[in-house]
């Protein structure tokens, strides 16, 4: 009662200021910027709001008459839905986001399936059990000040998707009832894709919606998890599908491209991931005398020692370089040695050697002659300078020449005029 | 009769050619302890004619074009027989000559050899200077590498700040709003017709002058060589001093092989101009301290805008340097002009040296 009395003395207060002030009453933005707690939304927060700038206004999800300036605003009369409860949020949003014709007039290209996939998601699904902790739109998106996605403040904007599921995801006591780990945040901060995303700004680069979903979220089952990392790793997936090892770790029920890489922390791939040393991931499971240990050491061999033939040239050019002889057509052809060695370590997922062999050759046979221009390089250097020496010497000949001649038609003091 | 004599005696039948060369044979060159000061003419004089002889090597594969420049000056110092040293030497010597334009324009003032009857020959002097550094800044962008192409950017920009003419001084330059191959056509035709032909117009000139007014003695030692016997006091031009001469233009020509022997002017990459201007751009370091200087001028000053408050104020310095034979006449001035000169060389070391250290 006390609260209502409040509410109709707030109500009248603000049809005071507003029609003093001449403008088209908002009596629900009136009186909510007076309230606190998540009562509270200002004319400056929804006015950052897609939805506001739309041209929809409170009463397009709420109901009610924001014209009106007392308590008949938010009559049933009016239609007034008041808060939306979180398990009727995703129709509610669904309401005009599934209406292809009705978004059509906003974004044409916008896509209206949001609703339907968030209902084959975890999240769509334990929301219909009844489980109301699960993420509805507006956790995600925000609610009365959302962005958005290309705008970089939007909570699901690519920069910061990671952060808004950790919000959930990395909390240890909220996400306890579902039992599953909570450090998925924790690790992809140390991920090769997080340092692509955040520190070179490749908005390309994953996040968790690009290998979980985004409306339809759900966890990639482990057959399905190839097809994942396919989508981006094109030509790795496809060497993977037809080795031996894509039948191997089916019938071991391990999970693809995961199994060495791992999922959340994927960190920057390096050549000690083959052979035989500690690092190894082979090693997980080949053992000494089997033959993949012996391919596995093979692999790293091979592509171990085009990188340190690529190292040897790229060192001789710095020093022709250094000395100021011009490489940079052999420098040219190093790129082709580097790119050779980027195929070698793509191929390297056919986990055979002959493939792997084919790259590194072609490699090396570009190193061998940018080492050969290395060394021609500096040949030259040398003969420069054994010329110059010999042009110096010419010259303090001619110098000490001219010096005694002047000194000889100089004798007896004959500088004068 | 020896050919040479035979030679010299149809020329002189000709063309009068011992009266020619009489000048030369009565020209003298007076001695005393500031004498070496007077061989930086002849160097740069010297690496002039290098400049000349190389630049006409460079012509034969330079080709003038935004798509062929790099490639051109690629093909030239990789493949073609000495062609590293001829770009090299090219490049060197032009920072050489105008490092020594620059030593002998500052002797002149510290030995006040501008004064009067003189004051023609320093303008002259001045104004082959300023072609010398037309010469570097127009040359700087001809192998279209990324350096010069953002150097020569910002150069034109700042050329752009000029008051009222600056917007039509940098299209002029520009030959169009941006920097393109309409530049490079431009600069070209500065650097290989209209300052060379310039070049050798003012040379001639102020080697005209230099004969007609003889070699001027330092004021402060005037009495005491005056007070020489005429064998001690003066050499012969010819061959006197021309052999001297001779030593120094060796030694030139030693340092400028062992440069281009032992650093190699480099080439850098090729100009991008969809590109983003690398870090750290800066001109060559005959300018090096006038941008520092603009860098450091706060971009407002009171009402006027601090580019062009710096602009105006190299322009006025310029033209007061131009003009020094002119203000210098009492004691006072004297003093001035020798106070100011050792200012504007520190000033200049000083801004250069920060310029390089500064990112």
């Amino acid at each position: 009662m006390r609260l209502n009395r409040s509410l109709g003395a707030v109500l009248v207060l603000a049809a005071a200021v507003t029609l003093t002030q001449g403008q088209q009453p908002n009596s629900c933005v009136d009186c909510h910027s007076a309230l606190e707690g998540e009562l509270h939304v200002t004319p400056e927060q929804f006015a950052q709001d897609i939805h506001a700038q739309k041209g929809l206004t409170c009463a397009s999800c709420h109901g009610g008459d924001p014209s009106k300036t007392d308590e008949s605003a938010m009559s049933k009369a009016a239609g007034f839905k008041g808060r939306i409860e979180r398990a009727a949020v995703p129709k509610l949003c669904g309401s005009c986001h599934s209406d292809p014709g009705f978004m059509r007039q906003y974004n044409p290209s916008l896509r209206t399936d949001q609703l339907s996939q968030y209902q084959t998601s975890v999240h769509g699904k334990r929301l219909a059990a009844g489980d109301t902790k699960v993420a509805v739109c507006t956790d995600c998106h925000g609610v009365h000040d959302l962005r958005p996605a290309s705008d970089t403040r939007s909570k699901v904007h690519p920069l910061n998707i990671a952060t808004t599921c950790s919000r959930c995801h990395g909390d240890t006591q909220y996400m306890a009832a579902y039992k599953i780990p909570t450090n998925q945040f924790a690790s992809y901060k140390t991920s090769v894709h997080h340092e692509a995303m955040v520190e070179r700004g490749d908005l390309s680069a994953p996040t968790c919606t690009t290998c979980h979903g985004n409306h339809g979220a759900t966890p990639p089952g482990v057959g399905s998890v190839a097809n994942v990392c396919s989508t981006c790793h094109v030509f790795q997936a496809q060497l993977f599908d037809a080795s031996p090892h894509k039948a191997a770790f089916a019938s071991a029920g391990l999970p693809g491209c995961v199994t060495c890489h791992s999922n959340h922390g994927i960190s920057k791939p390096g050549d000690a991931m083959l052979g035989t040393s500690a690092q190894s991931v082979c090693t997980n499971c080949h053992t000494q005398g089997d033959a993949g240990y012996k391919v596995a050491g093979d692999l790293q061999q091979q592509v171990s020692g085009l990188e340190a033939s690529i190292t040897r040239s790229d060192r001789i050019l710095n020093r022709a370089e250094s000395s100021g002889m011009e490489v940079s057509q052999a420098r040219l052809e190093q790129d082709q040695a580097r790119d050779a060695l980027t195929k070698a370590r793509v191929s390297v997922h056919t986990f055979a050697a002959a493939p792997v062999r084919a790259d590194v050759d072609s490699g090396l046979k570009i190193t061998a002659k940018t080492f050969g221009e290395g060394q021609g390089a500096l040949r030259e250097r040398d003969y420069r300078r054994t010329g110059l020496g010999m042009s110096l010497v010419a010259i303090v000949f001619v110098v000490a020449a001219l010096k005694l001649y002047i000194r000889e038609i100089e004798k007896n003091g004959k500088s004068g005029s | 009769m020896a050919p040479l004599a035979r030679v010299r005696n149809w020329l002189d039948e000709r063309f009068g050619w011992e009266e020619l060369l009489a000048p030369l044979r009565h020209k003298t060159v007076p001695i005393h302890r500031y004498s070496y000061w007077y061989f930086l003419g002849g160097i740069t004089l010297f690496l002039f004619g290098v400049q000349v002889c190389t630049g006409i090597l460079l012509l034969l594969y330079y080709r003038p074009s935004a798509n062929e420049a790099f490639e051109s000056v690629q093909y030239l110092i990789t493949q073609v027989q000495f062609g590293w040293l001829v770009r090299s030497v090219h490049s060197w010597a032009a920072n050489l000559m105008i490092f020594t334009a620059f030593l002998h324009m500052f002797s002149v003032v510290f030995l006040r050899a501008y004064r009067k009857p003189r004051e023609l020959t320093w303008v002259s002097g001045m104004l082959l200077l300023f072609l010398a550094m037309g010469f570097g800044f127009s040359g700087y962008l001809l192998p279209w590498n990324t350096l010069a192409f953002f150097a020569t950017k910002v150069g034109t920009d700042i050329a752009g700040q000029v008051p009222f003419v600056g917007h039509r001084l940098m299209i002029f330059l520009r030959g169009g709003e941006e920097v393109t191959g309409a530049t490079l056509s431009r600069f070209f035709g500065f650097h290989v017709a209209v300052l060379p032909g310039l070049t050798t117009l003012l040379v001639g000139v102020h080697l005209l002058l230099i004969q007609r007014f003889g070699i001027s003695v330092p004021s402060r030692i005037e009495p005491e060589w005056r007070a020489l016997p005429p064998e001690k006091r003066e050499m012969r031009f010819f061959p006197n001093f021309l052999l001297r001469e001779l030593m120094a233009w060796y030694i030139a020509l030693g340092v400028l092989g062992a440069l281009a022997a032992f650093s190699p002017w480099g080439l850098g990459t090729k100009a991008d101009p969809f590109a983003p201007a690398p870090a750290g751009i800066k001109p060559e370091w005959y300018f090096l301290f006038m941008f520092q200087t603009l860098k450091l001028i706060p971009a407002k000053l009171g009402m006027l805008d601090g580019e062009v408050v710096g602009i105006l104020t190299f322009s006025l310095a310029g033209l007061i340097w131009l003009l020094v034979p002119f203000l210098d006449g009492t004691k006072r001035t004297q003093r001035l002009v020798t106070g100011a000169a050792m200012f504007v060389v520190a000033y200049m070391g000083t801004m250069t040296a920060y310029g390089y250290a500064a990112k």
